[in-house]
């Protein structure tokens, strides 16, 4: 079994997020890193392919400067190879851009499955794998918290509003994945070397017969109109507790009438 | 061109529209126009006086959707009715598992944009959505540069909900056409997790906990206090990732949104995936043992203590009062 897992690359999110006040987006470049959501995916590939006993995890990302970093990580846990989208004209690209892309370099790969995150840690529009889908002509299934394949068969636990639906899928399907689906395995020392000689192909829109129209700014057909801070929550009082913390917050709640 | 018609996702469960489906038609009404309202599920015939009721003039039902996902059958439906030539100019989605699907599809079939994440909408020709960003520090602001369906995908509890006195509307069944492969997945069986007490978007009070809680078996100090105060217990994601509560549970960005009148903030380190799902609370009461905790930046009472020793005695003092 074949499985392709999308990964983003993003900046570090433990360095505080910046707007760009010119151009009103996201400050990107620097050194990139795999989104911790996507973990999960390439984990839960790397244990599909492990069980159905044979066929190889192929990483898809797209990112417009050459960044492979974050792709590394993914090798290095076990990916056989990946695919980069890599292109000048992809700055600005919004999540029905970013899903034509990668629908197209994922077609490359004939993968039986496709995982995606739920959502991305920067980005978090959380739409892109369904368009992904839709532009395969695939069925998907999102907000995976259990998956199984057997048979030609996908089975998954989806989360839902009152619980969780079983739902089930011939292959070839596109699946999203919550965080917690699995653990997630740390790269060992042999894997970050492996990792170093897996091949990266990376290649142009172009080369995916994708229009430099259809993505960036101009393909996004929506404008930012402004930034502006939100309104401020102060912080309140601060009690160190000596014992009588308890005391504190139950004559608050008496103050506010909810007790 | 102004808005004439907006179509409202009106999301329904138990025969009964949601919350975030209320607030949508509330603000529909706001941009002028006609609203209307899209049902699935079946239950179009009980939920629409309600629909009605917040100023739906029409609902479009795709009628019982039998097992396939609501994604694939509910976008093919309106997909082929904005063909048709009766489509709308503003589509309003609500944030949740299957608003999400149905948004992407729908926006890959018409190969239309889409905004998600908003949290407020101002009326106009080409309306403006805001987007809470950086755990809701910062508002973005965005417009479409073109007209035709205008898909923003909104996060409950963005509006008020407010009763326009309408009557019942007329439903009008709409065609579902056949997805073909991309309808190949059914569901096989669903499962309800049981939650007792006030719901977590509804409750005037909730108590969350995290990871500050140790282990699992703490968290029945959030339930021991949750009752006393009637109120609904709530998680960070950490807790519900390690699998000591339920999915439905969490706060934050992945999770609820939740505005109630307090929030009590339990061992949560306040990550801006948390905050912007709590932020719009009336009143924040955050017990945390560390006092950098970014909680503290926005809580009306902090707490620096161990909760452990804290809510035990807290428990004990409601208790007494019977
Ligand atoms: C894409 C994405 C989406 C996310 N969505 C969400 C979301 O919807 N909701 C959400 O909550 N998170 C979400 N997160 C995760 C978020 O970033 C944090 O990891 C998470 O909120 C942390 O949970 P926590 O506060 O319980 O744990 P921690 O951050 O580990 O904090 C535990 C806190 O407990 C305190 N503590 C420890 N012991 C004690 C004690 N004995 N007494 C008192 N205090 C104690 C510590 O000082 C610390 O502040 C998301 C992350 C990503 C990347
Ligand atoms: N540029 C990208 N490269 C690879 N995968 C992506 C990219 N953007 C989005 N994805 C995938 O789609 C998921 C949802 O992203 P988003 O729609 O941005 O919330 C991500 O978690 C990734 O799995």
């Amino acid at each position: 079994m074949n499985v392709v897992v999308c990964v983003k690359q993003i900046p570090d999110p433990s360095t505080p997020g910046q707007l760009d006040p010119a151009t009103k987006t996201l400050v990107r470049g620097g050194k990139l890193v795999i989104d911790d959501s996507d973990m999960y995916g390439v984990e839960m590939a790397l244990q599909l392919v492990d069980k159905a006993g044979g066929g190889e995890v192929t990483l898809v990302s797209m990112a417009p400067n050459s960044e492979v970093s974050g792709l590394r990580t993914g090798l290095a846990m076990g990916a056989a190879k990946a695919i980069l989208v890599s292109d000048d004209a992809l700055v600005g690209t919004d999540a029905l851009g970013t899903a034509k892309v990668l629908a197209a370099a994922i077609k490359r790969a004939e993968p039986d499955l496709i995982l995606a995150a739920t959502e991305s840690t920067d980005g978090y529009t959380g739409t892109t794998p369904v368009q992904i889908a839709e532009l395969l002509g695939l069925p998907a299934i999102t907000f995976a918290k259990h998956i199984e394949v057997a048979d030609g068969t996908v089975k998954v636990d989806r989360q839902t509003e009152a619980g969780y639906d079983e739902v089930s899928s011939p292959l070839p399907v596109l699946v999203t994945v919550t965080a917690g689906v699995v653990e997630p395995r740390y790269p060992s020392f042999k894997g970050i070397m492996a990792a170093k000689g897996k091949p990266v192909d990376e290649v142009k829109i172009a080369d995916l017969g994708i229009e430099a129209g259809q993505v960036g700014w101009g393909g996004a057909r929506q404008e930012i109109t402004d930034i502006a801070k939100a309104e401020e929550r102060k912080a309140g009082e601060i009690h160190v507790d000596e014992g009588d913390g308890a005391e504190k917050v139950v004559a608050y709640l008496e103050k506010l009438k909810v007790i | 061109m102004p808005i004439a018609t907006t179509w409202v996702l009106a999301e329904a469960a138990g025969g009964k529209p949601l919350g975030v489906t209320l607030e949508l038609l509330s603000k529909a009404r706001e941009l002028g126009g006609t609203v209307e309202a899209v049902t699935w599920g079946g239950d179009a015939a009980t939920v629409a006086p309600e629909l009605g009721k917040f100023g739906a003039t029409r609902v479009l039902d795709a009628g019982d959707i039998g097992d396939s996902l609501p994604g694939v059958a509910v976008a093919a439906a309106l997909a082929a009715r904005i063909g048709a030539g009766e489509g709308a100019d503003v589509i309003l989605i609500p944030q949740t598992y299957d608003g999400r699907d149905i948004a992407g599809r729908l926006s890959a079939k018409l190969d239309r944009p889409v905004l998600t994440n908003v949290v407020d909408l101002a009326g106009g020709d080409q309306p403006e959505s805001c987007h809470a960003v950086f755990g809701g520090s910062e508002i973005v602001k965005a417009k479409f540069t073109e007209d035709g369906p205008r898909i923003f995908v909104v996060r409950p509890k963005s509006f008020a909900a407010t009763e326009s006195g309408g009557g019942a509307p007329e439903v009008v069944t709409i065609e579902v056409p056949d997805s073909g492969a991309t309808n190949a997945a059914k569901v096989v069986q669903r499962h309800v997790e049981e939650r007792s007490g006030p719901k977590l978007d509804e409750a005037p009070v909730v108590v969350a906990g995290g990871r500050g809680l140790g282990e699992a078996e703490k968290y029945s100090l959030i339930e021991d206090l949750a009752k006393l105060l009637k109120a609904a217990p709530g998680a960070s994601r950490a807790i519900v990732d390690a699998g000591w509560v339920p999915y439905s549970y969490q706060v934050g960005q992945t999770g609820k949104t939740v505005k109630p009148t307090v929030y009590i903030a339990c061992g949560i380190s306040g990550a801006t995936q948390h905050m912007v799902g709590m932020k719009g609370a009336k009143n924040i009461i955050a017990i945390n043992k560390d006092q950098d905790a970014p909680i503290f930046s926005l809580a009306d009472l902090g707490i620096v203590g161990d909760v452990h020793k804290v809510l035990p005695k807290l428990i004990e003092a409601l208790q007494a009062r019977g």
